[in-house]
């Protein structure tokens, strides 16, 4: 036989506690789910996603080798591995007179209209610098 | 695996491949592994006075990792398909 206190204290905590029930972190809706998905689509998490932002922009990227490469980025992938668009690339070579021994800064030019680049080469990725 | 893929839409055209000691290949795409190691056909070394290394090679295997570009046809595959091929890829890594 259950005394009375007992069930005197029983049936306090259920009608005490009932109504908060609403502060339980329940299942998530289903569109809060999809809300959270979207914004993990769009949302700069890694320095990747930084590069993400600039897919079909024209970027600056720095290789190793004094070499440097300005086009449109059409794709990439973890390991920088990417794949630029009217790329123009530019090789910055130091030549050493031998009589005067001053320093020659050359730099070369190429284009290249669609180009895959190993992504072992690469320094940094930048939007492209203004010079004015 | 995105580029894997790309490269194995790629196979039968016409490359360039360059690399990291400056020498130029041209040559058929043959096949591409994971690794992006290529096998060229038909080759032929692109400034051949400058580099009288492969005159009679005509089909090799590159290494992935010596690889620094790899020229393009222009018109090699649709960019949109690239574009949300990278941002599929982006996501999911």
């Amino acid at each position: 036989m259950y005394s009375g206190p007992s069930i005197y204290c029983f049936v306090v905590i259920i009608t005490v506690f009932q109504p908060l029930r609403f502060l339980l972190p329940w299942k998530e809706g289903a569109t809060d789910r999809k809300r959270m998905a979207s914004e993990e689509e769009s949302a700069v998490k890694e320095p990747l996603d930084l590069i993400r932002l600039s897919l079909d922009e024209r970027i600056y990227v720095k290789l190793r080798s004094d070499r440097e490469l300005r086009g449109k980025l059409h794709a990439y992938d973890q390991h920088l591995n990417m794949i630029l668009g009217d790329v123009e690339e530019i090789v910055t070579t130091v030549e050493i007179d031998d009589e005067t021994y001053e320093e020659i800064v050359r730099a070369t030019r190429r284009m290249v209209p669609f180009l895959f680049v190993r992504g072992d080469g690469v320094i940094l990725v930048s939007p492209p610098l203004r010079t004015a | 695996m995105l580029f894997f893929s790309y490269f194995k839409d790629l196979v039968g055209r016409e490359v360039t491949v360059e690399l990291k000691n400056d020498l130029a290949i041209r040559g058929t795409l043959h096949s591409v592994d994971q690794y992006l190691n290529i096998k060229l056909e038909n080759t032929r070394v692109v400034d051949q006075d400058k580099h009288p290394h492969m005159l009679s090679v005509r089909n090799c295997f590159i290494r992935g990792s010596v690889v620094r570009y790899v020229q393009l046809p222009p018109d090699g595959v649709d960019i949109e398909l690239l574009h949300d091929a990278t941002r599929r890829e982006a996501r999911g890594g």
